[in-house]
């Protein structure tokens, strides 16, 4: 048996980059890794997470670059009326995902509504982070009378059942006859995205908040301020990049939670409706209903289909990115 | 702790009248039942159509608002006889309003106790032994369960077991036309339903046992139980799953706005008459003598069940005192 023996402790070395140089000749890995690429390292670790980031990608090329995927256009029949029935036609060659009560192939209707819904998803993740960002590093920063308020108000928001607020919500925000210019009609998509903004802001400044009660209390703030660094400049370039993980995982909440929403509103028939140029997952997921009952199952299992395989896949991208941000849940898996 | 929750109490009145203000504003704001009416009547004359607002309290501006809210806040006070009629049709609210509570009660309840038993259970099979095979299982159904939508799973099992299979009936709490009391009857119906509501809320409850579980897992006081000699299953038993609860109870207390959104889709897709249809249908209609008693009902018990999280966590947690 031959005995280990370290071959920093066994060598002298001019320098560092020396050390490294033997170390990694004898298969030692010992390069220095930033926090960030140390949180990627995990990251690519998290079978589940990759797998759906794979997918995901996959998804999103196929949505952006929707017209060169799609087989017919949004409200293209398969086939003309004139040459023969082209409603409810069941999956074949024709129409891989069926067709619905007017003749539209779902599968191509379902890259356009996939398309749609990952747009609505997106703008209220960023708009929620945005807001929830500045208010919740404030909150937590400055502490005190704001703080207790806007808790206060979040916490009411948030155990109230989401469907009821929201239902109410929407028709208060389509009542306000001034705000219409500006966040457009009930049925639109910006006054959607306005809409599950409201609500979604919440959560993630919370959770800011959290994060900045933890962290100002650490000596980096305390340098920055004995320098006379602007409470601005603080969260800026302290308090938010430190919490990036945090934000990252509450932006993959949001944009599922968003994307969900959606569909669960077109369901009860107050969603939106994107015009006839366009389509979103909602308006597809609608089909279901009566696809259900009348025992279609193409309109059920495609539409829910899909959109369970994004809620998935973001979900797990999620948990990926909590790993790889707070290496203490490592235990835990 | 009595005065706490006496204090607690009598913030409520102030809170339900702020919070119902609020949602009676946002209620005559959104919804404008003049408009429909005049829509049905596009001949009614200018008095009809103030007769028509004064029947109904519908005052214009911010002023009749306010007059509006107190003249259905009084009518409120009253009891149901006296509540304000449904704008649409003139019916009393309270007996469709009780009917639908009690069938929601029924099947949230059942949701409820099937689902965080279970859930609580299978947290606690997947916790114990973190890394192995069934934690994983356990761990990524899920997970997988977790991500479903509910009215997806709602569908999805209204398509295969009422219509494909046919086993379940689809909708209802009774066939149509049916009457009297069927406990075999009406558990059939209710299967379905129940069912959904209750894996959504297994999945969920897995997870926080499951989380809450590792997180006492490496607490001192464990080792001290073990030290004292105590065999794994009583250190379980009578201090692990016992302080992992303590998060819990504040999770089942606040749930119950998910558990209610869960409620209002699946009842909704099953056509079973509780209070989410009751919901969708008086906002369909926009009728806010049915909405508001209903929103006075969801704001009470988020209320309760607040104030029963705060009580539940002092009573689990000597550490915490409540003053």
């Amino acid at each position: 048996m031959t005995s280990y023996e370290p071959i920093h402790e066994s060598a002298e070395f001019e320098s560092f980059d020396e050390l490294y140089e033997v170390s990694e000749q004898e298969g030692l890995d010992v390069r220095t890794l930033t926090p960030r690429q140390l949180a990627w390292h995990r990251y690519r670790r998290h079978k589940a997470a990759m797998i759906s980031t794979v997918i995901f990608g996959i998804l999103l090329i196929m949505v952006v670059f929707a017209p060169f995927f799609a087989r017919y256009g949004v409200n293209e029949p398969v086939i003309p009326i004139s040459e023969g029935p082209n409603q409810f036609l069941e999956p074949q060659s024709v129409a891989w995902f069926g067709t619905d009560d007017i003749g539209r192939d779902i599968y191509s209707r379902l890259l356009y509504g996939i398309r749609t819904s990952i747009f609505i998803g997106v703008a209220t993740g960023v708009i929620a982070v945005l807001i929830g960002a500045t208010i919740g590093s404030l909150a937590g920063l400055r502490g005190g009378r704001l703080d207790d308020r806007m808790m206060r108000v979040t916490d009411i928001f948030l155990a109230f059942p989401f469907l009821v607020a929201v239902i109410v919500v929407r028709e208060f925000l389509g009542g306000v006859a001034f705000l219409e210019p500006v966040i457009g009609d009930k049925t639109s998509i910006r006054f959607i995205i306005v809409l599950l903004a409201v609500f979604a802001w919440m959560g993630v400044a919370r959770l800011v908040r959290g994060q900045v009660l933890s962290l100002k209390e650490r000596e980096f703030i305390e340098a920055s301020r004995a320098v006379g660094a602007s409470e601005r400049r603080i969260i800026v370039s302290h308090l938010i990049p430190n919490s990036i993980g945090p934000i990252l995982v509450a932006l993959t909440l949001v944009i599922i939670g968003a994307i969900v929403a959606e569909s669960t509103l077109s369901f009860f028939g107050f969603g939106p409706q994107p015009g006839s140029g366009s389509t979103s997952l909602g308006n597809l997921v609608l089909l279901s209903r009566s696809g259900a009952t009348q025992g279609n199952w193409w309109l059920v299992v495609f539409p829910c289909g899909a959109l369970v395989l994004l809620a998935i896949c973001i979900n797990f991208i999620g948990d990926g990115l909590r790993d790889a941000f707070d290496p203490k849940m490592d235990a835990g898996r | 702790m009595l005065r706490f929750i006496v204090r607690r109490l009598l913030w409520f009145i102030p809170t339900v009248l702020f919070v119902t203000f609020l949602v009676y504003v946002a209620v005559r704001i959104g919804w404008d039942p003049v408009k429909t009416y005049v829509r049905a009547n596009p001949r009614a004359s200018d008095e009809q159509i103030a007769k028509y607002r004064e029947v109904n309290g519908l005052y214009e501006g911010f002023g009749g608002y306010i007059r509006g809210y107190f003249e259905w806040l009084w009518s409120f006070v009253q009891g149901p006889d006296h509540w304000s009629r449904s704008i649409k049709g003139g019916a009393e609210v309270w007996p469709t309003l009780r009917y639908s509570l009690f069938n929601t009660l029924r099947l949230a309840g059942t949701a409820a106790v099937l689902g965080i038993g279970i859930g609580l259970f299978l947290g606690v099979v997947a916790g114990k032994r973190p890394g192995t095979w069934i934690d994983g299982l356990v761990n990524t159904t899920a997970f997988f369960v977790g991500s479903i939508p509910p009215f997806v799973s709602a569908v999805i099992l209204q398509l295969a077991f009422a219509v494909q299979l046919g086993w379940l009936p689809a909708a209802g709490v009774y066939p149509p036309g049916h009457e009297g009391f069927d406990p075999w009857l009406m558990a059939k119906h209710m299967a379905l339903p129940v069912f959904v509501v209750a894996i959504q809320t297994i999945a969920g409850y897995t997870r926080y046992m499951r989380a809450s579980l590792l997180d006492v897992s490496s607490a001192d006081y464990l080792r001290t139980a073990r030290a004292k000699g105590l065999s794994e299953r009583a250190v379980l038993r009578r201090h692990t799953i016992r302080n992992s609860l303590i998060p819990i109870a504040t999770v089942v207390a606040i749930d119950i706005g998910a558990l209610m959104g869960g409620l209002i889709i699946t009842e909704n897709i099953f056509n079973y008459p509780g209070m989410g249809v009751f919901f969708i249908n008086a906002a369909n209609d926009g009728d806010y003598p049915k909405l508001m008693p209903f929103l006075v009902i969801i704001t009470v018990s988020v209320l309760i069940f607040n104030l029963l999280a705060d009580l539940s966590y002092a009573y689990l947690d000597p550490r915490i005192k409540l003053d």
